[in-house]
C-alpha cells in the first residue's frame, strides 16, 4: 500500500513542469474547519464563497470531516477565506495544515479496506465452492473443489490476516494474551489442517471458515480503526486550531513573531481583543483585563502601569504594552498545562468492555480447545480426529462476533453524536460517559455564556443615554448595555466628544452636559463591589446598572436531565460566593463551592475518584483544565479555551449544553447494546460449542454459526437510536 | 463434471473483475467523503469527478 518513493515522483516531473502547473504547485493548501455545515446547500454555498475569493485555485468541502481544503496563491491569508465564509453564513476556523499533514491520507484505513476487499472476494468464491461440497460432491470432484478453495484461501489468508498475526506476535513476545492470539491461532490452524485434509483426500476442509473469519474480523478491525482515527483527528484538529502569534515592539518597529520566539524583557503589544501571550508587567497604557478563563471571575479587572498580567488574560479596552517577565515554559499558562499532565499521569489506563471480555475469553478458549484435543486423543486414540475437533472448537469460539460487537456499536454511536455536535476525542470516552454518577460543572463560560446581561430595571432615558456612551466600547458591560437598549427598542442618544478611559469608563457630552459611564470611582458613586457600572449625567445622582451572567441555552435542561437520572450535580467555580450561589439556586444544582483555585478543583475531582465516584467534568477555562484531565470523563464547550478543549474527552460544537444530556443517553444505550452483543455472541457459542466438542461439527455448521452471529451482532448495533 | 474446469475459472475471473473495480474505487478516493458524496448528488453544478486522494506531493 505504500506509495512510490516521494522523492523519485517529484524528481521525475520537476524539470518538465510547465509554468501553469508550477503556479498551481506553488499554491499552498489551507484547511478550514466548518463545524456547522450539514447539507448539500451548505457544500455548494461554502464552495462558491471560497472560489469567489481572489487567489483561490480550488476549494473542496468534505462533509464527513466538516472541513474545507483550499488550494490558494501563496500570499492569500486565511482571514480572507473565513470572512468570505462568514458572509455566506458559515462559521469557519483555520486549521494548521502542518499539524494535520498525514492525517488526511489514512494509510492504515486504506490498507484495511484493501484487505477487506480481497478477503471478501475470496470468501464469496470459496463459499460458493463449499456449497457444492456441502450439497454432496464426492471423491475426485470434492478434492478438486478443495484444491481450488485452497489455491484461493491460502494466499488471501496470508495477505489479509497480517494485522492479526502481527498483533498476536507482538503480544506473545511481550508474554501476554490478547484477542488476536486465539484469532491467529484459529485462522492458521484451520488453514493448515484443511490443507492436510485436502492432501489426504479428507471430507472436511475449513477454508471457507478461515477466509470468512478473516473477513468479519477485518470488518470489526476497520470500524474500530475508523472510530479511533476520527477521535485522533479531532484531537489533532483542536491542537491545529490556534497558531498563536504575538506583536513584539523591537527597535526596528513592530514585528509579528511566534510566541515561542519571545524572550524575557521583550516589549509586547497587546491590542484590545487579544490575549496576553506571556506573563508580564504592564509597561504602558491603561485597560481592563478579563481573567475569566484563568480564574473564573466574571468581573473584568482594571489594570494600569505596573499591574501584573498573566498569560491568557484577555485585554478588553485599551491598547497596552507588556514587558515580559516569564515566557514559554515558565508562564502561568504552562504551569497550568503541567497540572493537566500530572492529572493525566494519575488517571489509570481505562479498560474497555471488550478488553475486559478478552482477558478471560482468550485463555478460556485455548484451554477448551486443548482439553477437547486431549480428551479425544485419550478416548478415541485418533490424532487426526482429535485435531479436527480442536480446530472446530477454535473456529466456533473465534471471537468474530466479539470483535465486531464493540466497534460496530461505537461507530454507530459516534456518528449519532457527531451529528448532534458532540465530538469524541477519545475512543473509550463513550463507555466512560455511560458510567458517570456525578457531574461537576464550572460556572463562567460553561453553565453561563461568560457574557454579562443587564439585570436591573432602568429608566428608558437613562438606558438610552448609557447605550449612547457604551457605543464606543468593547467592554462586555458596554456591549450588554447596547444590546439591552436595542432589545428595548431604544435608539442610543448621540454623544459628542466620546472618549474611552481604559480601566475607568466612557465619557462624553450629552446635550451640552458632561456624561460619564463607568466604575463607581469614575462616576463618584458609592462602591458596592457588585457587578455593576454607573451612569452620571451632569450633577444628577449616578444611576446603577447591575449585571448578571447569562445562562447558556440548555444549561437548565441539562441539569434537570441529570437529576432525572439520579446523577448528582456539583458546581465548582473560581467566582465570588454571591454569583455562584445565585447560579446554583437558578439551576437547582445540589452543591456549590465558590473561590475554588485550579489546584483545588483538581483536588476535588481526585477526592471524588478516590471515593469511587465516576465524575463527569464540564469546563471551559484554563482553571478547569487540570480537573478536566483528572475526571473520569470530561467535556468542554467549543467556545472554551484551547487548553480546556485539548484536556477534555469530548467537545460540544454547539452552544446548547443539552446536547450533553443526549450524548449521555446515547452512551448508555451504546453500553447496553455492547453488553447485548456479548450476550448474543455467547449464546451462539453455547449452542455451537457442545456440537464441536462432541465431534459433530461440520464446515457447514461452523460457517452458519459464524456468519449468523456476526450479522446479528451488526444488526443489533444498528438499532442504536 | 468436466464443465467445472471451465466454469470455475469463469466465475473466479468474474469475481476478480469485481475486486478490481473495488480496488479502483479505493484508489480514486471514493471512500474519503461518503456523506459529502451522498449530498452532492443533489447539486446541479457539481463536477463529476470525485476528489482524488490528497496529492502525495505534499509529503516532500
Amino acid at each position: 500500500m505504500t506509495a512510490a518513493c516521494p522523492a523519485c515522483g517529484g524528481a521525475a516531473f520537476a524539470p518538465v513542469r510547465p509554468a501553469a502547473a508550477r503556479a498551481a504547485s506553488e499554491a499552498r493548501t489551507l484547511i478550514l474547519s466548518l463545524p456547522d455545515i450539514h447539507c448539500a446547500g451548505c457544500i455548494a454555498g461554502a464552495e462558491r464563497a471560497l472560489s469567489g475569493v481572489p487567489g483561490v485555485v480550488s476549494a473542496r468541502v468534505n462533509l464527513t470531516l466538516k472541513r474545507a481544503t483550499v488550494r490558494a496563491a501563496p500570499g492569500l491569508a486565511a482571514e480572507a477565506l473565513t470572512e468570505a465564509l462568514a458572509r455566506a453564513g458559515h462559521r469557519a476556523l483555520e486549521l494548521d495544515a502542518a499539524t494535520l499533514a498525514g492525517s488526511g491520507d489514512d494509510e492504515t484505513g486504506r490498507a484495511l479496506l484493501l484487505a477487506i476487499g480481497v478477503s471478501g472476494f475470496a470468501m464469496m468464491n470459496v463459499m460458493l465452492l463449499s456449497v457444492s461440497v456441502w450439497s454432496g460432491a464426492e471423491a475426485a470432484t470434492r478434492d478438486f473443489l478443495h484444491w481450488v478453495s485452497a489455491a484461493i484461501a491460502l494466499p488471501v489468508v496470508a495477505f489479509a490476516g497480517r494485522p492479526f498475526f502481527y498483533s498476536a506476535w507482538g503480544a506473545l513476545r511481550a508474554r501476554r494474551l490478547n484477542m488476536d492470539v486465539p484469532i491467529s491461532l484459529s485462522i492458521i490452524l484451520a488453514s493448515c489442517m484443511s490443507l492436510f485434509e485436502t492432501w489426504a483426500g479428507g471430507r472436511h476442509a475449513y477454508f471457507d471458515a478461515a477466509v470468512a473469519l478473516t473477513f468479519f474480523l477485518l470488518l470489526g478491525r476497520y470500524l474500530d480503526h475508523r472510530a479511533r482515527a476520527a477521535a485522533r483527528s479531532a484531537a489533532r484538529e483542536l491542537t491545529a486550531l490556534e497558531s498563536p502569534k504575538a506583536i513584539r515592539l523591537a527597535s526596528s518597529g513592530r514585528e509579528t513573531v511566534a510566541i515561542s520566539e519571545l524572550r524575557v524583557g521583550d516589549l509586547v503589544h497587546v491590542a484590545p481583543g487579544m490575549r496576553a501571550p506571556v506573563d508580564g508587567v504592564l509597561a504602558e497604557g491603561v485597560t481592563d483585563m478579563d481573567r475569566s478563563h484563568l480564574t473564573g471571575e466574571t468581573v473584568p479587572v482594571a489594570a494600569g502601569p505596573g499591574a501584573v498580567v498573566s498569560a491568557g488574560e484577555m485585554n478588553l479596552t485599551g491598547p497596552v504594552t507588556l514587558r515580559a517577565t516569564a515566557v514559554g515554559e515558565d508562564t502561568s499558562l504552562r504551569r497550568m498545562a503541567e497540572l493537566v499532565a500530572a492529572a493525566e499521569r494519575g488517571r489509570g489506563v481505562y479498560q474497555t468492555l471488550a478488553d475486559r471480555a478478552a482477558r478471560f475469553y482468550s485463555p478460556g478458549v485455548h484451554l477448551l480447545a486443548l482439553s477437547a484435543f486431549l480428551f479425544w486423543v485419550w478416548h478415541a486414540g485418533d490424532m487426526r480426529f482429535a485435531l479436527n475437533v480442536a480446530v472446530a472448537v477454535l473456529i466456533i469460539t473465534c471471537p468474530c462476533a466479539l470483535g465486531l460487537a464493540a466497534p460496530a456499536v461505537a461507530t454507530a454511536a459516534a456518528g449519532r453524536l457527531f451529528r448532534r455536535g458532540v465530538l469524541l476525542k477519545s475512543g473509550d470516552a463513550l463507555e466512560r460517559l455511560a458510567e458517570v454518577d456525578v457531574a461537576v460543572f464550572d460556572k463562567t463560560g460553561t453553565l453561563t455564556t461568560g457574557r454579562p446581561r443587564l439585570a436591573t430595571e432602568a429608566a428608558p432615558e437613562a438606558l438610552a443615554a448609557a447605550a449612547g456612551l457604551a457605543a464606543g466600547s468593547a467592554h462586555p458591560y458596554a456591549r450588554a448595555l447596547a444590546e439591552a437598549a436595542e432589545a428595548a427598542g431604544l435608539a442610543p442618544v448621540p454623544v459628542s466628544g466620546l472618549l474611552e478611559r481604559p480601566g475607568a469608563g466612557m465619557e462624553g457630552e450629552i446635550a451640552g452636559e458632561a456624561a460619564r459611564l463607568g466604575s463607581a470611582a469614575f462616576t463618584g458613586a458609592p462602591d458596592d463591589g457588585g457587578a455593576a457600572i454607573w451612569l452620571r449625567l451632569g450633577e444628577a445622582p449616578p444611576v446603577r446598572f447591575g449585571f448578571a451572567d447569562e445562562f447558556r441555552p440548555g444549561a437548565a435542561a441539562l441539569v434537570a436531565a441529570l437529576k432525572a437520572r439520579g446523577i448528582g450535580t456539583m458546581l465548582l467555580s473560581g467566582d465570588g460566593a454571591e454569583a455562584v450561589e445565585a447560579a446554583r439556586a437558578a439551576l437547582a444544582i445540589d452543591h456549590a463551592e465558590a473561590r475554588v483555585s485550579p489546584a483545588e478543583k483538581l483536588e476535588r475531582l481526585n477526592a471524588l475518584a478516590a471515593a469511587g465516584r465516576k465524575a463527569l467534568m464540564v469546563g471551559d477555562g484554563l482553571n478547569d483544565s487540570g480537573a478536566l484531565a483528572a475526571a473520569h470523563v470530561s467535556a468542554a464547550p467549543g467556545s472554551g479555551l484551547d487548553a480546556a478543549r485539548v484536556a477534555a474527552d469530548m467537545v460540544l460544537l454547539n452552544a446548547d449544553l443539552s446536547a450533553l444530556a443526549g450524548a449521555m443517553e446515547t452512551a448508555r444505550c451504546a453500553r447496553r447494546r455492547i453488553l447485548e452483543n456479548f450476550g448474543l455472541a455467547a449464546a451462539y457459542n453455547l449452542v455451537a460449542v457442545p456440537i464441536a466438542l462432541a465431534g459433530f461439527c461440520t464446515p457447514l455448521i461452523a460457517a452458519l454459526a459464524m456468519s449468523l452471529s456476526s450479522i446479528t451482532v451488526s444488526l443489533n448495533a444498528l438499532r442504536l437510536r | 463434471m468436466d464443465i467445472l474446469v471451465f466454469l470455475i475459472p469463469v466465475s473466479l475471473s468474474l469475481g476478480a473483475l469485481g475486486l478490481l473495480a473495488f480496488l479502483w474505487t479505493l484508489r480514486s478516493g471514493q471512500f474519503s467523503d461518503p456523506e459529502g458524496d451522498a449530498a452532492r448528488i443533489l447539486l446541479d453544478d457539481d463536477d463529476l469527478a470525485p476528489q482524488p486522494p490528497r496529492p502525495s506531493t505534499k509529503r516532500r
